[in-house]
Formats: C-alpha cells, sequence, structure tokens
C-alpha cells in the first residue's frame, strides 16, 4: 500500500529525517512512536505532501509523490495535530466545505457528513463555531474530516494529546473501528496508546527507524535472556551470588545495590526458554534465607523505548 | 477550477462572518465619501472623476487590509496544513484566494454606485467615463490584491503582511508624484510603473490596451510569487 524509500528531510543543516525505509501494507494500524523532535510529525507531513521530502521517495499504491501528488491526497485522509480547523466556520458548514472540495454533492455528500456526525458524535455541535469548541471536540471534527471522503489511508498526529481519559477511549475506539478496513498510520508519544491500538510499531529516534514490529515481538526478551531479581535477608551478598551461581540454568548473577538495610538484593539472569524460577526458590529454600521477593522482569513497550531511544 | 470556485466561495463568506469587513467597508465610504463629497459642490462638476481619482491611494491602503489574513491566518492557525493535504492544487488556491478578495473589494464599491445615480440625478453624468471608472476600479483592485496575496503568503504574521503590502501598493499609487526625484532618463519607465497613471487613463473613459496590459501584468506577477512562495515552504 504504501512504499517509502530513502526518505529524508532537512531543515536548513538539521536532518529531521534520515533515510527512512517503510513498507506499509494495507489494513495494518501503524503507531510511529518516538520522543518529541524525532521526525514523527516531518514523517507524517511528508507522506500527506505537505512537505517534499529532500531525498527520498514515497509511493502510495502506484503513486509517486513526485508525478501525482494530488492522487495520493485524494486517498489519504489526515488529520495534524491539534486539529488546526477554520476556527470561524460552523462545525456544519466546515464539513460542506470539505466534502465538497472532496468532489462529493448533494445526496451523497448530506448522506456522508450525517454518517460522520454519527460515527464521530457530533450530532449536538454541528450548529457550533468551531472556536468554541472544547479540544476533544475539535479533534473529532478534525477525524470527521480525515474521514470525509472515506479514505484508504488515514494519518493521524497525535490524535489523543491533550484530551482527558474519556475522550482518549472514545477516540482510541474509533481508530480502531476505522483500522479493521482501513490502513492507519498514527504517530504518538504515549506508549500504552500504541500498545493498547496498533497492530505494528515502529519506534524512530533522530530521524532513523530504530525498531519495528509488533508489541510481542519488539518486548520479546533482548538476546534470548531473561531477568529475574531477588530479594534476601539473613545473608551476606557474596554468598549469595555464589550460590545462586551454581543453579542449572542460570549463566549470571549479581548484587545489586540495596536501598534497604538487611536486604540484599540480587540479580540473575538466564536464557529466555527456560523458566528457572523454581530452581531459585529450591536453592533458597535450602537454607535458612529469608525470601521477601522474586521477580522476573517483564519488558514492556516502556522498558523498550527506553532503552532504544536513551542518550 | 472546481476546487478554486470552492475555495473563492469559502473565503467570500468568511469576510462577511468577521467584523473586520464591516469595519473596513465603512471606514472606507466614509473617508472617500467625505473626501469627494467635501469638494463636490466646489467643482460644480457632474462627474465621479475625482472620486476615482482618490482611489489607486485608498485602494492601496485598504485592498492590504482585505488580503492580510488570506495566507497569513491560515499559515499562523496552521489550517494551511490540511488545506495543503486535500486535493487541490496551489494554483486552485491562489486563483481562489484571489478572486474572493478582488470580489470583496467589488463589493465594497457596490454601495458607491448610489453616488452615481444621486449625481445623474441632479447633473448630465457621463456614464461611459463611470463604468469605465468602475472597471478600472476593480482592475486596480486585482492589481493590488495579488500584491497583498504576494505579501500574505510570506508571513504567519498579518500586520507584517498588511504592511509590507501597503508599502509596494502606496509606492506604485504616488510614485508618479514623485518624479522629480529620479533621473530623468528613467522617467518614462517610472510613468510606466505607476498604477495612478493607467487607472486614471481608464478612468477617464479611455480603455487602453496598454493599461489593461498593465494591471494584468502586476496582477499576474503577483500570483506568479505567490506560487513561488508557496512551492518555497
Amino acid at each position: 500500500m504504501i512504499h517509502v524509500e530513502g526518505l529524508t528531510k532537512y531543515y536548513d543543516d538539521f536532518c529531521a529525517v534520515d533515510h527512512i525505509d517503510l513498507d506499509i501494507k494495507g489494513g495494518e494500524i501503524v503507531g510511529l512512536l518516538g520522543p518529541n523532535g524525532a521526525g514523527k510529525t516531518t514523517t507524517l507531513r511528508m507522506l500527506t505532501g505537505y512537505f517534499q521530502p529532500s531525498a527520498g521517495d514515497i509511493q502510495v499504491k502506484t503513486h509517486s509523490i513526485y508525478e501525482n501528488a494530488l492522487a495520493i491526497k485524494r486517498l489519504i485522509g489526515y488529520l495534524p495535530e491539534s486539529a488546526p480547523l477554520y476556527k470561524s466556520m460552523i462545525v456544519y458548514d466546515y464539513l460542506d466545505h470539505v466534502a465538497r472540495i472532496r468532489g462529493m454533492s448533494g445526496e451523497v455528500k448530506q448522506r456522508r457528513i450525517v454518517e460522520l456526525a454519527d460515527m464521530c458524535a457530533l450530532r449536538g455541535i454541528m450548529h457550533k463555531t468551531i472556536d468554541t469548541l472544547s479540544k476533544g471536540l475539535k479533534q473529532r471534527v478534525g477525524l470527521a474530516h480525515a474521514m470525509m471522503s472515506d479514505p484508504e489511508i488515514l494519518i493521524l498526529d497525535e490524535p489523543t494529546s491533550g484530551l482527558d481519559p474519556n475522550q482518549i477511549v472514545e477516540i482510541r475506539e474509533i481508530i480502531k473501528k476505522i483500522g479493521r478496513e482501513k490502513t492507519v498510520i498514527l504517530s504518538t508519544h504515549i506508549l500504552s496508546e500504541a500498545e493498547a491500538t496498533c497492530d505494528r510499531i515502529v519506534i524512530i529516534n533522530k530521524g532513523r527507524i530504530i525498531a519495528d514490529g509488533s508489541t510481542q515481538q519488539l518486548t520479546a526478551s533482548k538476546d534470548g535472556e531473561c531477568q529475574i531479581q531477588l530479594g534476601l535477608m539473613g545473608v551476606a551478598a557474596e554468598e549469595v551470588v555464589a550460590r545462586l551461581q551454581t543453579v542449572p540454568g542460570v549463566s549470571r548473577a549479581m548484587a545489586l545495590g540495596s536501598d534497604t538495610p538487611g536486604i540484599v538484593r540480587c540479580s540473575v539472569v538466564s536464557r529466555a526458554d527456560r523458566d528457572i524460577r523454581p530452581d531459585l526458590y529450591a536453592a533458597v529454600k535450602a537454607t535458612d534465607w529469608v525470601l521477601v521477593e522474586l521477580s522476573q522482569e517483564t519488558r514492556n513497550l516502556e522498558t523498550i523505548f527506553r532503552e532504544l531511544t536513551r542518550e | 477550477m472546481r476546487q478554486a470556485l470552492l475555495i473563492f466561495s469559502k473565503e467570500f463568506k468568511d469576510y462577511f462572518v468577521s467584523p473586520i469587513a464591516y469595519i473596513v467597508i465603512a471606514v472606507f465610504l466614509i473617508v472617500t465619501g467625505w473626501l469627494f463629497f467635501s469638494t463636490f459642490f466646489i467643482f460644480d462638476q457632474a462627474d465621479m472623476r475625482r472620486f476615482f481619482n482618490l482611489l489607486p491611494f485608498v485602494f492601496a491602503l485598504v485592498v492590504p487590509i482585505i488580503t492580510m489574513r488570506l495566507f497569513s491566518e491560515e499559515i499562523n492557525v496552521g489550517s494551511y496544513e490540511l488545506l495543503l493535504t486535500l486535493p487541490v492544487t496551489f494554483r486552485d488556491i491562489i486563483i481562489g484566494k484571489f478572486l474572493a478578495a478582488v470580489a470583496f473589494a467589488g463589493a465594497i464599491l457596490v454601495p458607491t454606485l448610489s453616488y452615481a445615480i444621486f449625481i445623474s440625478a441632479v447633473g448630465d453624468l457621463d456614464w461611459g467615463a463611470t463604468l469605465g471608472g468602475y472597471l478600472g476600479a476593480i482592475l486596480l483592485a486585482g492589481a493590488y490584491a495579488a500584491i497583498g496575496l504576494f505579501a500574505s503568503s510570506l508571513t504567519r504574521n498579518q500586520i507584517i503582511a498588511c504592511i509590507v503590502a501597503m508599502v509596494i501598493c502606496v509606492t506604485l499609487a504616488i510614485i508618479d508624484q514623485m518624479l522629480f526625484f529620479f533621473p530623468q532618463t528613467i522617467l518614462d519607465v517610472i510613468t510606466f510603473i505607476s498604477a495612478s497613471a493607467h487607472f486614471n487613463n481608464i478612468a477617464k473613459g479611455i480603455v487602453d490596451s496598454r493599461d489593461l496590459l498593465y494591471f494584468v501584468s502586476v496582477a499576474f506577477l503577483g500570483l506568479y510569487a505567490t506560487h513561488l512562495s508557496m512551492e518555497e515552504k
């Protein structure tokens, strides 16, 4: 559906997007993740044709942005960050204007506006000036704008930023509903959001793609290792490390600094394909140490994200 | 072209939503009405020459106020991004916005038709010259609007857009009265770039292709520069 090759964007000397290659299939919900200033918005803006890339090519279906940008714009519905709509217009007039520009008229246009009003829950605010709407409502009008032509590709730049938790859930529901049939690309720096809505996550940092895959793939343990932390009382750290290293399956054991006096903390690394927690427990049980903590470190998206994007 | 018309109708309606439009109309009518009629009975001539003579200068101040928001506001609010990601070309956008500004300038002139009607009631008005004057006024507004549109496409600040456009338009309007500053050799050139000189010809009722060409060229240059400025972004 979308094929991006060597996409690069310079702002004067600053390289915002650095040779991005990306293939997006139809029907995927792709989350573009990254810290602020990573190049998410710039990438999306190039996809939507608002910015010209400094280098590289974007192909949507069979169209290239250099040859037929207009055809691509017809295929894409776009909601920029914080929905910058025409403030002085009434919601209905605005949607009507967009529908006309999208080439609709008469009965078809009317029906589509009503459909979208229901879908984005805009019925009660159709007569209001956009200026007077709250951020969440504006976002929903923006979403209606993006979906006006029932586009095959929907691009949303931080669709839930600045919304309250209820609104976030509403918007996510809408996105998921659309994502069943359409290709959706959304950018966010809220990790739980990406986890909750996206089939595939692309992490960008400093203009480069540093990770790409489903949440499961990304959170699968790094280098096939898994970490277990233990907290023990009534024993010295060296003794614990020496003992635990002899437990079958343990590849490394090390003492960690303790912040509570009397409690020794240590970390054990093992192969990921084997759960060694029962063995560790048995080893500790054979002594007179007191076990106060035994936990396997779960790698969620947040840890991955921090590992990958840390300076 | 359809897209350009849609943008035109949106922009034209927008003028009448904001209070600025009504303020501009009121100020324009008060200023021109006062300047025109304060000497009208002294000259004791039943024509509108003196009214049209005001236009190059007054429009140089009014048209930039009309055009200043066309791009600057969109760039500032961010709706420019939405506009450009809709299936419209730069040309549609420019033509739509340009026509809206010219149409609004035309709308400002509509109430002044009443001057013509009153004058024709008290004396023998030359309708040919009067209509020529209105035609010239529209052409003049077109040239200024294209300059204003270009200024607006340069910046997100409406005030800057307005002042830049005013400076260029006022220069075109008054440059033929500043001829004594220029060396003899370029006087012809200076006279030719003066909007007032061309406008006054048309306002006399003489529609000469040279004058038409002047206004069309200025408008085209302004719009083309706007196109370049949009591409640059």
